[in-house]
């Protein structure tokens, strides 16, 4: 327990970033998260939250073209960042072709996990056009969804990396 | 993708795409921690690192003095202002004293203690770092059967750590073991805690308004009729001004019903902090220690009678439930196991000496499958056994002592009646899935080169709609029977067709299965019709029985949709053949080139949705004063026809449907590594009349996860002295896709009787891998003396009683006895 008075402010840090296209500047506490920062400070809340400790990935987005956990990234690590969120998926108010295979294949149910799954099948697609079952699950190891057990989110991935090779 | 008519005809039973995907899919699902409020305040709770403690004193000056920090609440100012909560239980139970923050001891690792509330989240976790709270340690009660010795009591008031008791004998037990040819003793079993573990963590917000002394939350809790009831009359505040609502909910599987404690606590801290709304984010670590586990329950001292067939005659045990530090929903699961008395077996004498406990460990709450896997693990356990001990064949073991189909609708020794099933379908359609015959082959093969392989089969049974009555059983001065859901269905005042329920989804695609059973009525396309779902007390659509728990809102709710829709129907007939000047007979409901409409077949002449609804709202001079009744805005409360059940006996019919699954699984522990490994896995389930197929087998895989997880993965924890040891989900570990192997699905239709459309409740599921793994481990290491005995198994506890010796021994735990009777099987 700490004896003595937290200090009373504490200096903040400007961050600039571009999240899906859009550039922000925030001035912002060094220890704020960089998921609080977009649901926080920008408003994105379609990037969740579910375990604090990087196991489940409900917070997941792409930041210069990989992956990352948002719940245990430093918001001033993303500074001068790009960054894809969920947001940023769907096109002109369209479907991306993952958000649709998740659907047509019945890959969510109460849709907390799915923004992040959504962007680790977009980081896994971008590297590997023809992903075989055992790339599928690894692809979202580090995904947890408690609802459906997985078997529809394999089908999503595979039938999203079929649609995509028949586009 | 399926965007039709199942068979060209009904919307029911089609694979009609998920209506919630649209905002789901794209990052714009509404949920709790989405919701920010004008002059928020962020709270965040001080938990006791101790297991058992006096509390000699909390400081909050110094968090106080924080500048951005709005006021703390402790314990002891929240005793000095409310009643403490409703407790169920009778007897000494009622003396528990159960507040929202511990007031003068602390029961459990991680219970609240005290309330900070700041400007911001970050604040509010810097002050409550400095209030100082000292404790005084006492002895910590962490095992159900240590706890009823009384050594150590935890409620001062109660005296004993016993919440419950209670008998239930049915049949002629003794005259059974006495005509017995086999009687085998099983002296410990062990059923352990879990949490199926939500990925949203429990929400609040809550303003006690001071504008109109009404308290207003947004939250994620799933069963908000019950925790109305239980926060009125804990703040003092009437039910009618205290509004819920809730939207979104990233799942819940019964955890978040028990989170009105945090909903107390948020109210509260807004009421001191002059009427600014609160809102509370638990953290993962928090929702692991302190939000609800699954019940943890003990066999003790079971005897079973078989006759020389290896027909189960009687089943004699005492059972011990652990409830963790504080009853809440509890005792209700000391009889709700009971609505699955005998399982799926056939046998009709049984005594089960039942006793619930208070540990110092988290509070339990009902957990996908609640109280009814506990006992039909232990069902199944007790069959597996005495099959392995007789020498019977899993499979014909199960035919032995299966209800048989034609003896549906079945009446068990206490008086549940089960609907409808067909069990040896079931083993059929899944020993063809995964290819029986040849895994058997190919298990004798691995045998004799030493490898542990086994099958195993679990059946198992998910009863839905719940008779309330049952409450009476534990307490007779329980004031609850019966069940019942409300729907309310409308056309807008443009002629939109609007349908709210009581029921408050976590990913159960509500929004769907609605709007399928309102377009059959209506004759129109599901996309025509709006569904509120998610809860909101001011929608006047709920019951105190309203919420999404226990298996039932495709019998309970989708039958009140139903009545609404019905209901609205009929009064637009009555509106359209006045306008349309011809009878109720001659009218047909369809679309036309105007949309949706009601037509006159005699003569061609229609009425749309939008000309019925302006002259019943905007355009009402026109409409004769004998229509004056005609609203087109329809409530309907649909009730299960229940009776009050015979409460000295504990008899009675508790639950309206009984889904039933069948799974099977191939195993093999690795002979060095000691790891458990699922080789091929089948689930069969039926649940009736099938709403949406592919919405049902996506609950049947999620049920199946988290029963494979909890089966070899998943367990709370606790050392010695009450420090959980799996706080985090990395210490937890839910199952994720690596772990999960490809599920077989298969599919059996019994329609309920029970229901208007043949459906029953699904989705909890039985916990039926719990079952089956602990069946096909049994089979792969009988051989090697082990008796599965816990429902946890992974590859330490395998090497623990494989190579160590340690626990588990088959020798030691099970006794068969072989009686005279046994000679002579007729088979």
């Amino acid at each position: 327990m700490p004896e003595t008075a937290m200090p009373e402010t504490i200096e903040k840090i400007s961050v600039t970033l571009k999240v899906n296209g859009k550039e922000y500047q925030r001035l912002v506490e060094p220890r704020m998260l960089l998921v609080e920062f977009l649901r926080e400070e920008l408003d994105l809340t379609g990037t969740h939250v579910g375990c604090d400790t990087t196991y489940c990935g409900a917070c997941t987005v792409l930041m210069n073209g990989a992956s990352v956990k948002s719940c245990t990234t430093f918001a001033v690590q993303a500074d001068g960042a790009e960054l894809l969120t969920v947001e940023g998926l769907a096109h002109n108010g369209e479907l991306h072709p993952i958000q649709k295979a998740f659907g047509d294949a019945y890959g969510l149910q109460c849709g907390y996990c799915t923004p992040g799954l959504l962007i680790s099948t977009y980081q896994l697609l971008e590297h590997n056009t023809s992903p075989n079952e055992k790339d599928i699950r690894k692809a979202i190891a580090g995904n947890t969804c408690r609802c459906t057990g997985y078997q529809n989110i394999f089908k999503a991935i595979q039938l999203a990396a079929d649609n995509r090779k028949g586009a | 993708m399926a965007d039709e008519k199942q068979n060209g005809k009904r919307w029911v039973g089609a694979s009609l795409p998920r209506k919630e995907e649209s905002r789901l899919l794209r990052g714009l699902g509404k949920f709790a921690d989405d919701i920010k409020l004008r002059e928020m305040l962020y709270l965040r709770f001080v938990r006791s690192p101790y297991a058992h403690a006096r509390i000699v004193s909390v400081d909050t000056s110094a968090a106080e003095a924080l500048p951005g920090v709005a006021c703390v609440l402790t314990g002891a100012e929240i005793a000095a202002q409310t009643q403490p909560f409703i407790e169920i239980g009778p007897g000494p139970a009622q003396n528990i004293k159960d507040y929202p923050l511990a007031v003068t001891r602390a029961r459990y690792q991680g219970e609240p203690v005290a309330a900070v509330v700041a400007d911001s989240a970050a604040l509010a976790d810097d002050a409550a770092e400095l209030v100082q709270v000292e404790y005084e340690a006492l002895d910590p009660v962490m095992d159900a059967e240590d706890a009823l010795t009384d050594k150590s009591i935890l409620h001062e008031g109660a005296a004993t750590n016993q919440v419950w008791n209670g008998v239930w004998e049915f049949g002629d037990v003794e005259q059974a073991f006495r005509d017995a040819a086999y009687v085998v003793n099983i002296d410990r079993m062990h059923f352990h805690r879990f949490s199926s573990t939500p990925l949203e963590n429990n929400v609040v917000i809550g303003q006690w308004d001071p504008k109109d002394e009404h308290i207003y939350y947004q939250c994620n809790n799933s069963f908000p009729s019950f925790a109305v009831q239980f926060l009125s009359s804990h703040l003092g505040v009437p039910i009618d001004r205290i509004r819920v609502q809730t939207a979104d909910i990233g799942g819940s599987f019964g955890i978040k019903i028990t989170s009105y404690p945090q909903m107390a606590v948020c109210a509260l801290a807004s009421k001191k902090a002059g009427g600014r709304p609160v809102k509370w984010v638990e953290s993962r670590s928090e929702h692991m220690v302190s939000s609800a586990h699954g019940n943890e329950r003990t066999f003790r001292k079971t005897r079973v009678a078989l006759d020389r067939d290896g027909v189960i005659t009687a089943i004699d045990s005492h059972h011990i439930d652990d409830c963790g530090a504080y009853p809440r929903y509890e005792p209700l699961g000391c009889v709700i196991w009971s609505q699955v008395f005998p399982g799926v077996y056939r046998f009709k004498n049984a005594r089960i000496d039942f006793t619930q406990a208070v540990t110092n460990k988290c509070p339990v709450g009902p957990n996908r499958g609640y109280s009814r896997m506990q006992h039909l693990w232990f069902l199944e356990r007790v069959v597996d056994i005495c099959a392995h001990q007789i020498g019977i064949p899993a499979d014909e073991m199960r035919l032995k002592n299966y209800v048989r189909p034609e003896e549906f609708p079945y009446l068990t020794p206490n008086g549940c009646i089960y609907d409808s099933g067909n069990y040896p379908k079931m083993l059929e359609v899944g020993k063809k899935l995964i290819g029986w015959d040849d895994w058997k082959a190919k298990q004798a093969a691995a045998r004799a080169e030493g490898r542990l392989i086994g099958i195993g089969i679990g059946t198992t049974l998910d009863s839905g709609t719940n008779n309330f009555g049952q409450s009476q059983i534990v307490n007779p001065y329980a004031p609850f029977s019966g069940n019942s859901q409300g729907a309310n269905c409308k056309l807008d005042i443009y002629g939109e067709v609007v349908v709210a329920v009581g029921s408050c989804p976590q990913g159960q695609g509500h929004e769907t299965t609605a709007a399928q059973v309102v377009a059959d009525v209506l004759g129109i396309h599901p996309d025509k019709i709006t569904v509120r779902t998610g809860f909101d007390t001011e929608r006047n659509v709920h019951t105190g029985f309203s919420g999404t728990y226990a298996s039932q809102f495709a019998v309970s709710g989708l039958s009140a949709v139903h009545g609404a829709a019905q209901k609205l129907k009929a009064e637009m007939k009555r509106l359209a053949g006045h306008v349309l000047e011809t009878t109720e007979d001659d009218l047909e409901f369809g679309s036309g080139e105007q949309g949706p409409e009601v037509r006159a077949k005699s003569t061609g002449k229609s009425i749309n949705y939008w000309g019925l609804a302006n002259i019943v709202n905007v355009n009402s001079a026109v409409l004769p004063e004998e229509m004056y009744d005609v609203t087109l805005n329809c409530r309907y409360v649909w009730r299960a026809p229940f009776k009050v059940p015979d409460k000295e006996r504990k008899y009675g019919q508790l639950t309206l449907t009984y889904a039933s699954q069948l799974h099977i699984a191939v195993m093999e522990v690795d002979r060095e590594t000691f790891i458990p490994k699922i080789l091929d896995y089948v689930a069969v389930d039926d649940c009736g009349t099938v709403i949406n197929p592919p919405i049902v087998e996506g609950q049947v895989y999620g049920a199946t996860a988290h029963g494979i997880g909890a089966a070899l993965m998943e367990s709370c924890v606790y050392d010695e002295v009450g420090n959980m040891l799996t706080s985090t989900f990395s210490d937890y570990i839910p199952i994720t896709a690596v772990n999960m192997p490809k599920v077989k699905y298969g599919h059996v239709c019994t329609p309920s009787p029970h229901s208007y459309s043949g459906a029953k409740g699904m989705g909890e599921g039985g916990a039926a891998p719990i079952h089956t793994i602990s069946a096909a481990l049994q089979d792969a290491l009988y051989a090697s003396g082990v008796f599965i005995h816990d429902s946890f198994n992974n590859a330490d506890s395998i090497f623990r009683v494989l190579a160590k010796k340690e626990g588990g021994q088959l020798a030691e735990l099970v006794k068969l006895e072989k009686r005279a009777q046994a000679n002579g099987a007729t088979k």
